[in-house]
């Protein structure tokens, strides 16, 4: 018995939300004595971070090192986890929400004819059948959603569970996986991604602006604060729309849902659309000089002032403190 | 181009979301209903299509006889009919064994629908479709674009994006800024009335989630404001109550 985990990385490193995804996996077959948790990987890895996956609650790693893995190719990567599966003969399938887990657990599904449940927020309730707490209404709500199928695949919320660090190491073998060409009939021509930087979706600290910051020379101060904190930047749809930041950085309801320890909104007047991606962060703190800003009825701290004023003052404070 | 755009009915996104029936029930008391914005830029991207390339656009939605409205912006914004399947959407697997049937039927090039509804938010439909068709899926796509049989795609990924080729037949989950919400104007408002809207039978009842108790999360509190010429006073909060530093 086994739960597997299809774990995903980026260059060669193993994400951290996947790992989460292994923690969760690690408490998930210890409550339903599902045994060990094999994570699966696809792509060029190297042994050493394949191995640290233990940390994280698995015993084993199943390696597919075909390098055509390496990008995000949704079906070969759907057929390549269908097939860990048989060969392991799990139930359960435990995997991170992102932009392709998604993509990749809604086709393993039909594959193994497993009932998929997203956005899960805690370890499902086995007292009486499986019943899976997930977020809807864009963090607005939860349902307790009942499971039938047999086969299940868990796609897990960020923060749903603490990151596991103290496993051993895993033990890493290959994964021999036969895929057809079809799979790979797109072609990735391109790929453009902020590097060196904290992912907004994965972050723990998110600082965003919002239209108070009055034009994108302004945004040197949002990254200073970024920087001292280790945050992720991101701003409001209106700042997104003008043109001022790069649309992977709008977060609000259709834009990147984060669910941060820390969220630092600035000059953002905190519209139920911009609400609806930040309300599961833990901690949030606005900074409007408009004491009326909506924002500040769902903020747990915030101070009444001027963003070009208060956030210098409060990036060297912090500075002083860290 | 045969086109089909999946639409989703769905509470406005500034609705209060609240439930009945000992947290059993959705509570549609002044809420208004909607076309899914993701499914609403999918909608928009699609009639552009149709005007640039010709051919048909069919707009698609599980529900029952309440979503019929909802369908009708759809025309009015430009789709050519209406197809609606006659049943509550039960769960993600429901919904797309529904729009597969009835996309193989229609024999479709294109099948593009929102990356998620708003109100379950799963973002699972396109890729189930996909599977069950045997068709390639992509979401979420904030680019697209269609040259002969060629698709060329630009993919959100966590921190930027990917740019992709594929060949039709292919099905997208959509999101903005792959085209601007369109608006109906009068004279799509007054050609909506007349154009087409089929209602189907469901193909299938089979189902694999149930969704037994809803919950609003936690109240929050009031919030603490802190003075602007003490923002140290912030960060000690900040560190040792929150202890999120």
């Amino acid at each position: 018995m086994s739960v597997l985990v299809y774990i995903e990385q980026a260059e060669g490193k193993i994400k951290k939300t996947s790992l989460e995804a292994v923690s969760f996996a690690s408490a998930l077959a210890a409550k339903t004595g599902e045994g060990e948790v094999i994570a699966v990987a696809l792509g060029s890895v190297d042994q050493a971070e394949l191995a640290s996956v233990g940390k994280a609650g698995a015993t084993k790693v199943l390696h597919a090192s075909d390098s055509r893995l390496d990008a995000g190719v949704i079906q070969a990567h759907a057929t390549a986890v269908a097939q860990a599966f048989e060969k392991t003969g799990s139930k359960t399938v435990v995997l991170a929400k992102s932009s392709l887990g998604d993509a990749v657990a809604a086709r393993l599904a039909i594959k193994v004819n497993a009932g998929l449940v997203s956005n899960v927020v805690e370890l499902p309730n086995t007292d009486s059948g499986y019943i899976v707490k997930r977020s809807i209404y864009t963090g607005k709500a939860f349902a307790e959603t009942s499971l039938t199928t047999a086969n299940k695949i868990l796609a897990i919320k960020k923060n749903a569970i603490d990151l596991k660090i103290d496993g051993a190491d895993a033990a890493v073998e290959s994964l021999e996986v036969n895929i057809p060409d079809s799979d790979f009939g797109s072609k990735i021509t391109a790929t453009e991604r902020a590097t060196g930087e904290v992912l907004l979706p994965e972050a723990d600290i998110v600082v965003s602006g919002g239209r108070g910051m009055k034009g994108p020379e302004n945004w040197g101060m949002i990254e200073d604060l970024a920087k001292t904190l280790g945050a992720a930047t991101g701003c409001s749809k209106p700042v997104s729309d003008i043109g001022w930041r790069p649309h992977h950085e709008h977060v609000g309801q259709t834009g990147v849902k984060v669910a941060p320890s820390l969220y630092v909104a600035i000059g953002i007047s905190g519209a139920i659309q911009h609400l609806a991606g930040v309300n599961s962060s833990k901690c949030i703190v606005v900074i409007n000089k408009d004491p009326e800003a909506p924002f500040f009825k769902a903020a747990d701290y915030g101070i009444v002032g001027d963003a070009f004023e208060v956030v210098p003052k409060l990036n060297e404070a912090l500075k002083a403190e860290l | 181009m045969k086109i089909l755009v999946c639409i989703t009915h769905v509470p406005d996104t500034t609705s209060k979301i609240q439930f009945t029936a000992d947290n059993t029930k959705f509570d549609t008391t002044g809420v208004q209903f909607i076309i899914g914005p993701y499914d609403d830029y999918a909608l928009a991207r699609a009639v552009e299509l149709r005007d640039q390339t010709g051919g048909k656009l069919t707009v698609l939605n599980v529900g029952e006889a309440e979503t019929e409205p909802t369908l009708r912006k759809a025309l009015a914004i430009g789709a050519d009919d209406a197809i609606r399947v006659n049943s509550n959407p039960k769960d993600s697997f429901f919904v797309a064994k529904q729009i597969a049937h009835y996309a193989k039927e229609g024999g479709y090039d294109l099948i593009l629908m929102g990356r998620e509804s708003i109100d379950f938010n799963g973002g699972m439909v396109h890729g189930m479709v996909g599977e069950l068709l045997g068709m390639p899926s992509f979401s979420p796509v904030m680019k697209l674009d269609v040259e002969g049989t060629t698709v060329k795609m630009a993919r959100e990924i966590e921190g930027g994006k990917e740019m992709l080729e594929a060949q039709l037949p292919l099905i997208a989950g959509c999101q903005e800024p792959i085209a601007e919400w369109k608006i109906p104007n009068m004279r799509g408002i007054m050609s909506a009335r007349t154009k087409p809207l089929n209602v189907v039978d469901p193909v299938t009842e089979e189902t694999q989630a149930e969704t037994q108790k809803y919950q609003l999360p936690p109240a929050k509190g009031a919030v603490k404001l802190v003075d602007k010429d003490n923002v140290a006073e912030l960060v000690k909060l900040l560190k040792n109550d929150a202890k999120v530093l």
